[in-house]
């Protein structure tokens, strides 16, 4: 078991023969993914690394049956990309896309969700499945099979993240970079209560960021819903305060988004939080051995 | 990107949003010409920087007269003004905006932001205008009213009203001030503003809404489809090593410790500093390196770093992913030849290819490079290094 993505999992790519899409797509081939096409708009006919090219995502759906898209998309464009995608009823976007316009963002998740659309990302490294489904620009080899899964902000604490906890004898069931942009798809809640649900997975490992206050509702949720040990690592402990025009955002969310405030609402949730992302494998370990 | 003052009241100007007379000067001669061109009896000589806080600083004065202009002019232009927002070391005064003077009967607080949690703008508005709004927010949460605009509807008649009528205005104002919402709420979505702040809105004698102030904060992915926005960055206004790394691919900040960090990605790299941090040193800067670390990348972030007297040592941190850890190897080889490396180097290479980048490493055999085994390894080795051990 796992969430979200395992080796039946069939995916398209949209913004397929770029070069980022081309080299990507590749290696999620190569790592055992079901990339069963992709889409190009000017481009449909053409066959690419062995699959099939469309013009549109719908066309793509329907002569697939894939249900995730994997967006590589250029920023300009990502928006409209991510409608398409929910329009043609894909089940799952997830978009790689780094510097997508906050308003296009904004457009395209009310959207989704509106059409009953999953989004993971932008501006994110992906979801894996360990061993079974790369859907995203993560190093593969990292992530070995196992019985924990890990959300992470940021990408390359993901892999040090994944690492780490194959590092100390333990594996991974599913990581999701869910990306640090102001908007985002699936986030902490969502992903705990598949966790939580997913029998395989034994632990979990969340990393945030400062700023926003994802991790302080994360925390709430999971004081009253999450069973499963969780570890955290939270980073910009040690960041300066940005010299920012106002702080008009930390006055809605009602709170500074330090990295002090998000690590005690964690631990008063209950959760092993880290000061040091060297520290991860250890107390995933600790956890896990009780 | 921000911009300043005069430049959002142009921007306001052209979506109908009230503001009051003015303009720019560089000089005191052309502050003296703007004050007779505008006319009028009071003037009013704001500074033009990046930050908050001007008038308290005593970057924002009345003239009563042209004389006076220029003396407040001469005063201003070319101070230090140090703000709550500037930091200790303040911000040299470049330009000053000449303005007619307001005539003040209310002050309010008007401001348009991105809520991340409800992932929608909201509008700000508050009764305690000239006020630090923070504080205000603090101290007495309940004197902001915030209502949030789902942007597949835009701005309806209803928000302006839950404002105006939180606001209690008098009924002859309350059309008046969804007006001036409502062009509010157009110049932040058609112009990927991520922040407007408008403290004072000054409500006049007459009982018209003007901005007598103006901040706008912008989506930096979105000024690909700006020009005009694009145009307005003062590049005086931006630290010029943070510039430099920008340019080069890199994001960089300086700090006050004096271990320096390159690391790839920017939550690896806050990662990394805590964890100096927390095996007891301070870290110099952060450094992100972004996806592609290549000999040239390497050695500018050296050149950066090193250009900061304090630094003692450096924590090289990549996990590979996509990039090779060998070429990474190879681009520190190469950019110490570059650059003149004179404090210890410790690197640590994870992820594709480590084992090959080790080896390369251990072959080069430079003096000053120190390898690490994963990221606490590093992190003691490079503090170690910092103070001498």
């Amino acid at each position: 078991m796992s969430i979200l993505v395992d080796k039946d999992t069939k995916v398209i790519v949209q913004g397929f023969t770029g070069k980022e899409g081309t080299f990507h797509a590749g290696q999620c081939i190569d790592y055992g993914t079901q990339i069963v096409g992709g889409v190009t708009p000017n481009k449909g006919g053409q066959v690419h690394l062995g699959k099939p090219v469309f013009n549109t995502v719908g066309e793509a759906v329907k002569a697939t049956g894939a249900t995730v898209s994997m967006i590589f998309v250029p920023p300009a464009f990502v928006g409209d990309a991510v409608m398409e995608a929910a329009d043609a009823g894909i089940e799952l976007a997830v978009i790689i896309t780094e510097g997508a316009p906050v308003r296009d963002m904004m457009m395209a998740k009310s959207y989704a969700v509106k059409s009953g659309m999953k989004t993971i990302g932008p501006n994110c490294p992906g979801v894996i499945t360990a061993e079974e489904c790369k859907i995203g620009i993560m190093p593969g080899m990292v992530f070995k099979k196992g019985n924990v899964g890990l959300i992470s902000k940021s990408g390359t604490l993901t892999y040090e993240g994944a690492n780490q906890v194959c590092n100390v004898g333990y594996g991974i069931t599913t990581a999701v970079g869910i990306g640090g942009d102001p908007i985002i798809g699936l986030s902490y809640i969502q992903l705990l209560t598949m966790f939580e649900a997913d029998p395989q997975t034994e632990a979990i490992v969340m990393i945030g960021e400062i700023g926003g206050d994802l991790e302080i509702q994360a925390a709430e949720f999971i004081k009253n819903n999450v069973s499963k040990p969780v570890v955290a690592f939270i980073a910009g402990q040690t960041a300066p305060k940005g010299k920012r025009m106002g702080h008009a955002g930390a006055i809605i969310s009602g709170s500074a988004g330090t990295a002090a405030e998000k690590m005690a609402a964690l631990e008063a949730a209950g959760v092993a939080v880290v000061k040091s992302p060297a520290e991860i494998g250890k107390k995933v370990k600790e956890v896990l051995s009780k | 990107m921000n911009i300043h003052e005069y430049q959002a009241k142009q921007i306001f100007a052209k979506y109908n949003v009230p503001v009051p007379k003015g303009k720019v000067a560089f000089s005191v001669e052309e502050a003296v010409e703007n004050a007779k061109e505008l006319g009028g009896k009071i003037w009013v000589v704001k500074a033009q920087i990046h930050a908050g806080g001007r008038g308290l600083g005593g970057g924002v004065k009345l003239a009563k007269s042209i004389d006076e202009v220029r003396e407040l002019a001469t005063e201003i232009l070319g101070m230090t003004l140090v703000t709550h927002q500037t930091g200790p070391e303040g911000k040299l005064v470049q330009k000053i905006y000449i303005e007619e003077g307001a005539d003040i009967a209310d002050e309010l607080y008007l401001g348009v932001v991105l809520d991340r949690a409800k992932e929608m703008p909201v509008i700000m508005a508050s009764t305690e205008g000239g006020m630090d709004i923070e504080k205000v927010a603090s101290e007495t949460p309940e004197k902001i009213i915030k209502v949030a605009v789902d942007p597949t509807i835009g701005f309806q008649g209803f928000h302006g009203r839950k404002l105006a009528f939180g606001l209690g205005l008098p009924k002859e104002q309350v059309g008046k001030f969804i007006k001036f919402a409502a062009a509010l709420y157009r110049v932040y979505m058609e112009n990927d503003a991520s922040l407007i702040e408008i403290n004072p809105l000054v409500k006049t004698g007459a009982g018209d809404f003007i901005a007598l102030d103006g901040k706008m904060g912008f989506d930096d992915s979105a000024l690909g489809r700006h020009p005009d926005i694009e145009a307005m960055r003062d590049i005086s206004e931006e630290d010029p090593a943070e510039r430099e790394a920008g340019e080069f691919g890199l994001s960089y900040v300086k700090l006050d410790g004096n271990v320096g960090c390159m690391v790839n990605g920017a939550g690896l790299a806050m990662g990394t500093m805590d964890t100096i941090n927390y095996v007891g040193g301070t870290p110099a800067n952060f450094l992100d390196v972004g996806g592609t670390a290549s000999a040239e990348t390497v050695a500018k972030g050296f050149e950066i770093i090193l250009r900061d007297p304090n630094v003692k040592s450096i924590f090289v941190n990549i996990f590979g992913g996509i990039v090779r850890c060998d070429r990474i190897a190879n681009g520190i080889l190469e950019a110490t030849k570059l650059v003149d490396v004179h404090v210890p180097v410790v690197v640590r290479l994870d992820g594709t290819n480590a084992p090959e980048a080790a080896q390369i490493l251990k072959n080069a055999n430079i003096e000053n490079v120190i390898t690490a085994t994963d990221l606490g390894d590093g992190a003691k080795k490079a503090v170690a290094a910092a103070k001498g051990e």
